[in-house]
């Protein structure tokens, strides 16, 4: 398959306005770890980002950072880190999902994949996190939008459109994403031996509570002995951050909050960070053979109750709960929907949706990945696709029936 | 008025009396307003200056009520400004005079409180206060406070993707959303967003309504996250001798990782016209004020208070206080909270802006805008959300003086392209409106702005919400199909053609 490697914005421009031209579909390539998300894109060209790489403008002082998004995720933590700073969505490196391995990740694919860590019901979604977006629509036009500082209202907020559209509407050659401070430190609760229904109950009163934990995950028992800093038992875990003297006290705030549904251990320093880099990469479901995995969103106080109904329905079904139950994991051992029939009526029911990471090519042939939308809304996102690539050439296909383009 | 409105549809306007007896026969009789004296109430929102009747304003009450409006409206090719409080500062709810106003102001019930999953499911014309005052008995609060919020819709605030005092540490709307039921020009009824779940399926069209100022469809239904009330709360009051020392303050704070709920700043004139309306006790002398207020669980804001205290002595501060008690905080909050009003008492009329700019790049601007009105003879009072760089200086004028107001928004125009050339925006929180509508080129270019308008078109073809506001010039949806910037010319011949 032929293969662009334009080296600039305005090259970019000019292949994809031949590709508009003559009806060329191309594939978007950043650093390639998400190989399997999505559907297969059928393209007769790979269009290579790869050239937009590297740190442009970083300004800790203000908090804002502008790089190329083929730059990788691990070089941008590393020069937020030596500033004491972070990206507070704490993107998941996904690789390793997908049988890759681990550290290849770019910011481009973060963003256009809408991928958020457990820092996300406080801090935000990647969505939240990019200011400003400069790309190449499927027009082969360069545009520009939002800006450098926080608070914009200048003109539609076209990088929240950006984020999460797979490379469907245009390809980014420039982003600049906010950054948050570190704190100077931070502690990981953790509550053993809670069964999923008393875990969903306990995350909501936590998360309803003026502690402000960082993060809030159920790990059952089974991926809890599994992750990087094994536990014992089944685990609800309570991330907080803030200045070392108040730590001590937000652990036993919770634990009066807990009272005596279960003792509060903690989890210091480095062990603490390696647990939600687990949660974060999903490593407590890996290394899965060939179970499919699924992500779910629903209404974080259904969360635990739902998961445990569907291990009752799918015997050997293995998962694990972020945000305080709100995000749901799912590691389905081989069916031939991926378990699909029961996950998404269910999911469905409360007012949620189920995102089918990854399965075997011949189950997403059949199997939406993406929750295809009512017709409504469908037609809506079928017109917002043309409007940026009338011609239907980027990425056709990734989203499958999710997001109906000409393709 | 200098601003030109898009050319008013003859046809569309020798037909009203056909087109309100049809919105009769779709809504109850108390819900279309025709008569000319009874109009007088929608001519214009808080930008004063612009005043416009429409043909009608209709008031209905369900979503199926808009549904028809709007599908009535699309066949006849009227046009449509919704309209929540009418408190928008840069004339998005401005009528037009061959359009409707579309007034969600019955839409006024809170539909769910889900305390569990923290959040809260409300008509779109419910107040901005009403979410909270609904929910702090059980402890939570609906974090963007905007300072009008005794008056403003929370459909408003995601046309305009509000802020408050607080976004600093709780974000802005877009941040406080989960999702919305809306209409589009057609009738068509859609749903965005996740519900009561975070991040929703397909495009984050939520993302992309919040702010779009009522051009892309009427919202009909919001839910929104509710926050916890913070355990402690404390604020510290300190003036400065010099706006630099001030700004050189407020970057410490934010460079030591501290994230306080916000950070006010206000400039001498303001401070003084605070003290002469309320007496809250702010430092006369002082050349700039900061007021940082830090929430959170007890034990950290205590640290935090003392590590704040220490960075603003650092930089220099002539004067600090810190609250002892909250009747002492919503002291320190009044002067602030009331500098609107304090500003009014010193002047006939003012115009306030909202720029935002690069934390660094403050001291900087102060000096351009005292430039500008010496240049212009008009004073300005200055209050900032400090914090995230957001202006609001107040620009003071008579508008009984003959081309005072022109001077004015001259003065303020060049206020904002100043912020533009720092590397900021044209508007941090009250939208480009009609207000900062022919600025827009100042930001983007002409593709920028095209590829903006080709998203209205999917939403609105025929361009019949609110248009006129926004984009400098109205193009028609094919029109921009066929646009091409490189002009049919293909660039880099050495390419291949595929
Ligand atoms: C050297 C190499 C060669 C490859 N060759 C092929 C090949 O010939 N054919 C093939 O099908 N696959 C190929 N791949 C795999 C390809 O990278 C994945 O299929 C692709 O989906 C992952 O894209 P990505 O690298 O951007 O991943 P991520 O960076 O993980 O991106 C995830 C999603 O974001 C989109 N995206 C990434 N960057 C941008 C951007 N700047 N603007 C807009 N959207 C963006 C991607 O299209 C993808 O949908 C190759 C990978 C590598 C590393
Ligand atoms: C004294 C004062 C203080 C203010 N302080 C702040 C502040 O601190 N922060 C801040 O951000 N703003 C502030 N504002 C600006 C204003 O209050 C906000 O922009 C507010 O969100 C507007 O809400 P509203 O209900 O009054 O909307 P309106 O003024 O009626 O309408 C504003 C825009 O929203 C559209 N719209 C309204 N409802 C809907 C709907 N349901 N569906 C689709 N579109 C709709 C309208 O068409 C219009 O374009 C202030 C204004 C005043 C007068």
């Amino acid at each position: 398959m032929e293969r662009f490697q334009p080296t600039s914005a305005e090259r970019l421009a000019g292949v994809i306005e031949r590709a508009h031209a003559a009806g060329t579909r191309l594939h978007l390539v950043g650093g390639g770890t998400k190989a399997g998300f999505g559907h297969p894109v059928v393209a007769d060209a790979v269009l290579d980002l790869s050239a937009f790489s590297g740190i442009e403008r970083y300004e800790p002082a203000e908090q804002v950072i502008t790089l190329g998004p083929a730059t990788p995720l691990a070089t941008v933590q590393a020069a937020l880190a030596e500033e004491g700073q972070r990206l507070a969505f704490d993107p998941p490196d996904i690789g390793p999902v997908f049988g890759e391995a681990p550290g290849l990740g770019t910011v481009g694919g973060a963003i256009a994949a809408n991928l958020s860590g457990p820092g996300r019901p406080r801090a935000g979604a990647a969505r939240d996190h990019l200011l400003g977006v400069e790309a190449v629509t499927g027009r082969g036009e360069i545009f520009k939008a939002g800006g450098r500082v926080v608070k914009n209202v200048t003109g539609y907020d076209l990088p929240k459109l950006m984020a999460g559209s797979f490379g469907t509407l245009a390809a980014m050659t420039r982003l600049t994403l906010r950054v948050a401070g570190r704190a100077p430190a931070t502690v990981t609760a953790a509550l053993l031996d809670l069964d999923p229904a008393a875990a969903g109950r306990l995350m909501q009163r936590i998360s309803g509570s003026a502690l402000e934990p960082l993060a809030i995950a159920y790990l059952p028992a089974e991926v809890a002995v599994r992750t990087r800093h094994p536990l014992a038992a089944a685990a609800v875990l309570v991330r907080f951050d803030g200045p070392s003297v108040a730590l001590d006290e937000r652990l036993a705030d919770l634990q009066t909050l807990v009272g005596d549904i279960a003792p509060v251990e903690a989890i210091d320093g480095p062990d603490s960070d390696e647990t939600w880099v687990a949660i974060r990469d999903i490593a407590g479901l890996l290394p899965d053979g060939a179970r499919a995995l699924w992500r779910l969103s629903v209404p974080p106080a259904a969360g635990c109750s739902l998961a445990a109904d569907l291990a009752t329905s799918i015997p050997g079904l293995r998962w694990f709960a972020d945000w305080a139950g709100g995000r749901l994991w799912l590691a389905v051992p081989p069916l031939a929907d991926a378990g699909a029939a029961i996950i998404r009526p269910r999911v469905q029911a409360l007012g949620g949706h189920a995102t089918l990471v990854r399965a075997p090519a011949a189950i997403k042939a059949q199997v939406p990945a993406f929750e295809p939308p009512p017709a409504g809304l469908a037609a809506l996102e079928a017109r917002i696709r043309a409007a940026f690539d009338p011609a239907g050439i980027l990425n056709p296909g990734i989203l499958g029936s999710g997001i109906s383009g000409p393709n | 008025m200098a601003l030109i409105m898009p050319a008013a549809d003859k046809a569309v306007m020798g037909e009203r009396a056909a087109l309100v007896a049809e919105l009769g026969r779709l809504l109850p009789a108390d819900a279309v307003i025709s008569a000319a004296s009874a109009l007088g109430p929608y001519e214009c929102d808080a930008l004063t200056a612009y005043v416009q009747r429409p043909l009608a304003v209709v008031l209905p009450r369900t979503t199926a009520e808009v549904s028809a409006v709007l599908a009535l409206c699309h066949r006849r090719k009227v046009k449509v400004v919704p309209r929540g409080a009418g408190t928008s500062l840069s004339g998005g709810a401005l009528p037009l005079e061959d359009g409707i106003v579309l007034s969600l102001a019955r839409f006024n019930r809170i539909l769910d409180i889900d305390l569990a999953n923290r959040c809260l499911t409300a008509q779109p014309g419910v107040t901005n206060l009403a979410l909270t005052k609904a929910v702090e008995a059980d402890g939570f609060f609906y974090a963007p406070d905007p300072s009008s919020q005794i008056a403003c819709t929370i459909g408003g605030n995601v046309a305009e993707n509000s802020g408050g005092v607080h976004c600093l540490k709780y974000g802005l709307t877009t941040h406080n959303l989960l999702g919305l039921e809306m209409v589009l020009i057609d009738g068509t009824v859609i749903r965005l967003g996740g519900g009561k779940a975070l991040d929703g399926p397909g495009y984050d069209l939520l993302g992309v309504i919040t702010g779009s100022e009522g051009l892309l469809g009427v919202v009909t239904e919001v839910t929104v996250r509710l926050t916890p009330k913070p355990q402690g709360i404390g604020a510290l009051l300190a003036g400065f001798d010099t706006v630099e020392a001030a700004g050189a303050a407020v970057g410490a704070i934010i460079g030591a990782g501290i994230v306080p709920g916000g950070i006010e700043m206000m400039d001498s004139l303001a401070i003084n016209a605070a003290e002469d309306f309320c007496h809250p006790g702010y430092p006369r002398e002082a050349a700039a004020l900061l007021i940082v207020e830090l929430d959170g669980p007890a034990g950290e804001v205590e640290a935090q208070m003392d590590e704040v205290a220490a960075l603003l002595n650092a930089a220099g501060a002539r004067s600090l206080r810190r609250t002892r008690d909250d009747a002492e905080r919503l002291g320190f909050w009044a002067g602030r909270k009331s500098a609107f009003p304090a500003v009014g008492r010193i002047s006939p009329d003012y115009l306030c802006m909202d720029g935002t700019i690069p934390r660094a790049r403050l001291s900087e601007i102060l000096t351009k805008i005292a430039e500008l009105s010496a240049h212009y003879g008009l004073r300005c009072a200055n209050v900032f959300h400090a914090g995230d760089g957001n202006l609001h200086p107040l620009i003071l004028y008579d508008a009984n003086i003959p081309g005072e107001l022109d001077k004015a928004e001259a003065f303020g125009a060049d206020i904002l392209r100043a912020c533009v050339a720092v590397g900021g925006v044209l508007t941090g929180e009250h939208g480009v409106g009609i207000e900062k509508r022919d600025l827009m080129g100042e930001m983007f270019d002409e593709t920028d702005l095209a590829v903006q308008q080709r998203l209205k078109c999917a939403f609105d073809p025929a361009g019949l919400l609110n248009p006129g506001k926004v984009f400098p010039v109205l193009h028609r949806c094919a029109e921009l199909g066929r646009l091409h910037v490189s002009g049919g010319k293909l660039r880099f011949p050495e390419l291949p053609r595929f």
